[in-house]
């Protein structure tokens, strides 16, 4: 009854409120066991890194069709290394160039989900990362 | 050696909590919700401060407007300086145990205060419309000098009414269109509200809604307290000032802080008694048969049956 659970924050930085492809993950992440705070569009940076502190959650998803991801993305990052959470594994997806995921990765993300990526994909690579912490 | 290391972890997080580290807080409250080793130490450690909080509770079915009404309660107890804590529950899948903890995002409002700190929870199987583990983050976070902890239910319909043996204060929410007066009859759900919201008041339905809670509220008996029945609309804003006024004078009303402690310390020690005692039962069970596979195939067989091995446990607890 009682037993670790992975848990997930799903947010949406800046102004993009295009929601269905965090909603799906959303969705396909709660279908594999896991447990999904989405905290809604139009979140600054401050806000998702302050409500992933205080859920606590392993696993960080940004989703961002805007293309202000080179901004926002590493701004997240930089927030949860200063809260003294920069163990939280980054992830994020969205319409993001292939040419712009060098520098994401470099920034902390550990991966970024293009269009088109089966849910699948994002649930393995949850469990891979969480069986290895 | 390890069992002293992980002692300090225990003590260190126990501090960060009353130093009122978020980081801490959060660590704190995984550590209850998953329930492993060193949760007792830490809530043990938490116990003294854990009991002071103001809980208001709040419940009613699932969309009636709970969270949107949490973050307006929030707004109004943050503009008086009162540190808010939050408990917001949302139910995990019987079948695959995860869930989306969706609460939060009406609360967002709030997410870069300071002052408040909000925790989604799954209810990871546990039925009555709260977690297992629900009683122990409120007490974390009146650690923390959170208060009041506000403990927002699952989405509820009519017999899970768990949260009234926890909170100080629990808040009925109903919206108009539920079905017809035969529902407001019912036991259940609707005898725990110690406040009832009418919310949505601003859609159509509202009148009918009204008048059959007060319709049912009025065979209470006379010296019986009956609860406010507030009319509320987060959209408009419609009835906050009043139901905020309604808590702080049900919160003082149920305040003889030590009678309010005596309620919980024995809703804390029934949960502890009913989460240990079975898992010492089944402990005992398994050593019996081998395992509890063991024991329902010895059932299966023929060879007893559950009434037996409860009888063999009370046979045990004897010796």
């Amino acid at each position: 009854m009682m037993d670790r659970k992975i848990r997930i924050l799903i947010g949406k930085p800046g102004l993009d409120g295009h929601d269905r492809g965090a909603k799906y993950i959303a969705r396909a992440l709660r279908d594999a066991g896991m447990e999904v705070v989405y905290t809604g569009i139009r979140q600054t940076p401050e806000a998702i890194a302050n409500a992933a502190v205080q859920e606590d959650v392993d696993f960080v998803g940004l989703s961002l069709l805007s293309g202000a991801h080179n901004h926002l993305f590493p701004e997240v990052a930089r927030l949860l290394a200063e809260k003294g959470a920069g163990d939280m594994i980054l992830f994020g997806g969205g319409v993001i160039p292939e040419e712009d995921i060098p520098g994401l990765m470099e920034a902390g993300f550990r991966a970024i989900f293009t269009p088109g990526t089966p849910s699948t994909e994002v649930v393995e690579f949850i469990q891979r990362e969480f069986s290895a912490l | 050696m390890e069992v002293a290391l992980r002692r300090m972890i225990v003590e260190d997080l126990a501090a960060g909590v009353m130093a009122r580290s978020t980081r801490a807080i959060a660590r704190a409250l995984s550590v209850v919700e998953n329930g492993g080793e060193g949760a007792g130490a830490l809530l043990h450690g938490l116990f003294a401060h854990g009991l002071s909080a103001g809980t208001v509770g709040i419940t009613g079915p699932p969309g009636s407007g709970k969270s949107t009404l949490v973050n307006r309660l929030i707004e109004i107890w943050r503009v008086q300086g009162r540190r808010v804590g939050v408990i917001a529950v949302d139910p995990s899948s019987p079948f695959t145990g995860g869930a989306i903890l969706g609460d939060r995002l009406r609360m967002q409002d709030h997410a870069s205060d300071e002052g408040v700190f909000i925790r989604s929870m799954g209810s990871r199987g546990h039925l009555g419309g709260l977690a297992w583990a629900t009683r122990d983050a409120v007490l974390v976070l009146s650690a923390a000098s959170f208060d009041p902890v506000i403990v927002e239910t699952v989405g509820v319909g009519q017999a899970e009414v768990e949260i009234a043996s926890l909170a100080d204060v629990t808040v009925l929410v109903l919206v108009p269109g539920m079905g017809d007066d035969v529902q407001t009859m019912k036991a259940g759900i609707m005898e725990i509200g110690d406040i009832i919201v009418l919310n949505k008041a601003d859609r159509p339905g509202i009148e009918q809604l009204e008048s059959s809670v007060m319709a049912s509220l009025d065979l209470i008996p006379s010296g019986q307290d009956r609860p406010p029945v507030i009319r509320c609309s987060a959209a408009t804003g419609e009835g906050l000032e009043a139901l905020q006024t309604a808590l702080e004078a049900k919160l003082a009303a149920a305040g003889r802080r030590t009678d309010r402690e005596r309620g919980r310390v024995a809703a804390l020690l029934e949960s502890v008694m009913a989460e240990r005692g079975a898992a010492i039962a089944a402990a005992l069970v398994a050593g019996e048969f081998g395992s509890l596979d063991g024991a329902v195939e010895s059932i299966l067989a023929g060879g007893t049956t559950p009434y037996l091995i409860g009888e063999m446990l009370e046979g045990i607890l004897e010796r």
